[in-house]
C-alpha cells in the first residue's frame, strides 16, 4: 500500500442514521468517504492516490441492503447490490438484459462480487461501464443526507469530469430503473483490449421501443468514455424517434452521434479511434448483424 | 480495531487498522503468504482468495469488512477434495511456470468448482487471473481435467 493507513479512519456503521451522522459530522480536519465494495477506492488507497479521509463502510447500513423490488415497470433496488446479484437474478436477466450483459463483463467474478452499482455511479468516472446502461434505462437515484431524501435522475446526476451533484454528506440509498416493453431492442457493446473486463476505450448502451407501425417510440443511447461524463446521444435519440429506421436515418443519425460525444487522445485510445468506434457502434445499435 | 473472523476454518482474532487489507492482514499478521500480490489494483487475481465461498481480490477487500467472514485462501485448499485435486493437477501438467498467479488461479478454479453457474465458462471464471508467464494452455487443462469439462 502506497498510503500511510494511520492517517486514515475506517467506521462501520449500522443504521442508515448513524451512517449519515459519520457523514454529516467527519472528525475534524479529515473528510468522510462512503465505501461500498472498495473495488474503486481501494484501488486509488493502494496507488497512494487518495487524501487521507475517513471510509464509511456501508455493507452493515440495512437500508441499502440488496433487494430487488418491482414496481409496474420500474425495479428498485438498494445500494448495496452487486454485479454478481443482477448478473444472476432471473427477472433481471428477462426484462433488464443490459444490467446483467455489463455486469458479465465490467469486471472479473472477484470484482463482480463487491462491486456495486451504486458505487460505480458514485465514481463518477467517465470510463464507467455501468453507468450508460443504468442511462439506457431511465436510472432514478435517491439520494439520502440528514437533510432527507431526495430523487435525482441519472441524467442530471453528472456535472463534470468526476463530479456530481451528490453533496459530500449524501449517499446513494437505492437506485431504480425502467423496463423496457416487449419486443424492445436491448444493446451493449464495450469495447477494449480484451473482449471482456478491460477498461473501456469506448462502452455503448442503448434501448429501442418500437410502435406498432414499426417506428421509433423510444430511444436511448448513451456513450461512456467519451466525453467528461458519461453521455446520452440526445441529437440521435431525438433523430430517430418516431421515424421508422431506413436506411437513410441511419446513416444521419451515424454523422449526428458525432455531436453528442466528445472524445479525447489519452493512454487507452485515441480521439479519431473512438470517434470511429462511436460511429459505427451507433449503427450496430440501429441495425442489428442478422443472428 | 479487534477484528474476529474465519481463515481455513480457524477462528482468529487479532488486533488491526480497520482498513488494512485483508491482503496484507493474511500475508503479514498471519503469515499466510501463498497469497500474492501482483498488481494491487483488482486487475490481476494474483491476490483471490475466497471470502464467504465466493472469490474476491484480497488487495480491494478492507479488513474491517472481512469482520465476521470466512476466508479461505491456497493454503485451505487442500482441505477440500476438489481444491486438492486442483493443486495436483496444476502439477501434473506443468500449470506453474513463475508461480505468482497460481495460488489465485487455483482459489478462482475452486470457487467455480464449487459454483459452476458463477460463470458462463471455465475461461470465463479464470478471465480475473492473469499469467504473467502467458501459461494459460496448460493451466486451462489441469483446471479442465480436474472439473470434468472442456478447457
Amino acid at each position: 500500500v502506497r498510503s500511510r493507513l494511520e492517517e486514515f479512519g475506517i467506521a462501520a456503521p449500522t443504521s442508515l442514521e448513524e451512517a449519515l451522522a459519520l457523514l454529516g459530522e467527519p472528525p475534524p480536519g479529515r473528510s468522510a468517504t462512503p465505501l461500498a465494495g472498495a473495488t474503486d477506492l481501494y484501488v486509488l488507497l493502494n496507488a497512494g492516490q487518495l487524501e487521507p479521509t475517513t471510509f464509511v463502510s456501508l455493507l452493515g447500513v440495512p437500508e441499502l441492503a440488496p433487494a430487488m423490488r418491482w414496481a409496474g415497470d420500474r425495479l428498485s433496488f438498494g445500494a448495496l447490490t452487486t454485479y454478481t446479484e443482477t448478473r444472476r437474478d432471473p427477472h433481471v436477466r428477462e426484462r433488464l438484459p443490459l444490467l446483467a450483459a455489463a455486469s458479465r463483463e465490467l469486471g472479473a467474478l472477484q470484482i463482480q462480487n463487491r462491486g456495486t452499482w451504486a458505487g460505480n455511479v458514485a465514481n463518477a468516472s467517465p470510463a464507467a461501464d455501468g453507468v450508460p446502461v443504468l442511462l439506457a434505462y431511465d436510472a432514478v437515484l435517491d439520494l439520502a443526507s440528514r437533510r432527507g431524501v431526495r430523487q435525482v435522475p441519472l441524467d442530471a446526476y453528472f456535472t463534470g469530469y468526476r463530479k456530481s451533484v451528490r453533496a459530500p454528506d449524501e449517499i446513494i440509498v437505492c437506485l431504480s430503473v425502467r423496463a423496457p416493453g416487449a419486443g424492445a431492442r436491448h444493446f451493449f457493446r464495450k469495447v477494449g483490449t480484451r473482449r471482456l473486463q478491460a477498461i473501456s476505450k469506448v462502452v455503448a448502451a442503448g434501448v429501442l421501443e418500437f410502435d406498432p407501425s414499426g417506428a421509433v417510440a423510444r430511444a436511448r443511447l448513451s456513450f461512456g468514455s467519451v466525453a467528461p461524463v458519461t453521455v446520452r446521444a440526445r441529437r440521435v435519440e431525438a433523430l430517430i424517434t418516431g421515424q421508422r429506421l431506413a436506411p437513410g436515418l441511419v446513416e444521419a443519425a451515424c454523422r449526428a452521434v458525432h455531436d453528442d460525444v466528445s472524445p479525447i487522445d489519452d493512454l487507452r485510445s485515441t480521439r479519431a479511434y473512438r470517434a470511429a468506434l462511436v460511429e459505427r457502434l451507433t449503427r450496430a445499435f440501429l441495425v442489428p448483424e442478422p443472428a | 480495531m479487534k477484528l474476529v473472523l474465519t481463515v481455513n476454518g480457524r477462528p482468529v482474532s487479532l488486533e488491526v487498522h480497520g482498513a488494512t487489507r485483508l491482503l496484507d492482514l493474511l500475508r503479514e499478521q498471519l503469515f499466510l503468504t501463498g497469497t500474492k500480490e501482483g498488481c494491487g489494483e483488482g486487475e490481476c487475481g494474483a491476490c483471490t482468495v475466497l471470502l464467504d465461498g465466493r472469490p474476491v481480490m484480497s488487495c480491494l477487500v478492507p479488513a474491517l469488512q472481512a469482520e465476521g467472514g470466512r476466508v479461505t485462501t491456497i493454503e485451505g485448499v487442500a482441505e477440500s477434495r476438489a481444491g486438492s485435486a486442483l493443486q495436483e493437477g496444476m502439477a501434473r501438467h506443468g500449470g506453474a511456470q513463475c508461480g505468482i498467479c497460481t495460488p489465485g488461479m487455483i482459489v478462482a478454479a475452486l470457487a467455480y468448482a464449487e459454483d459452476p453457474a458463477s460463470a458462463e465458462s471455465m475461461g470465463e471464471a479464470l478471465a480475473g487471473n492473469l499469467c504473467r508467464c502467458t501459461g494459460y494452455t496448460k493451466i486451462f487443462e489441469a483446471v479442465a481435467e480436474v472439473l470434468g469439462r472442456r478447457p
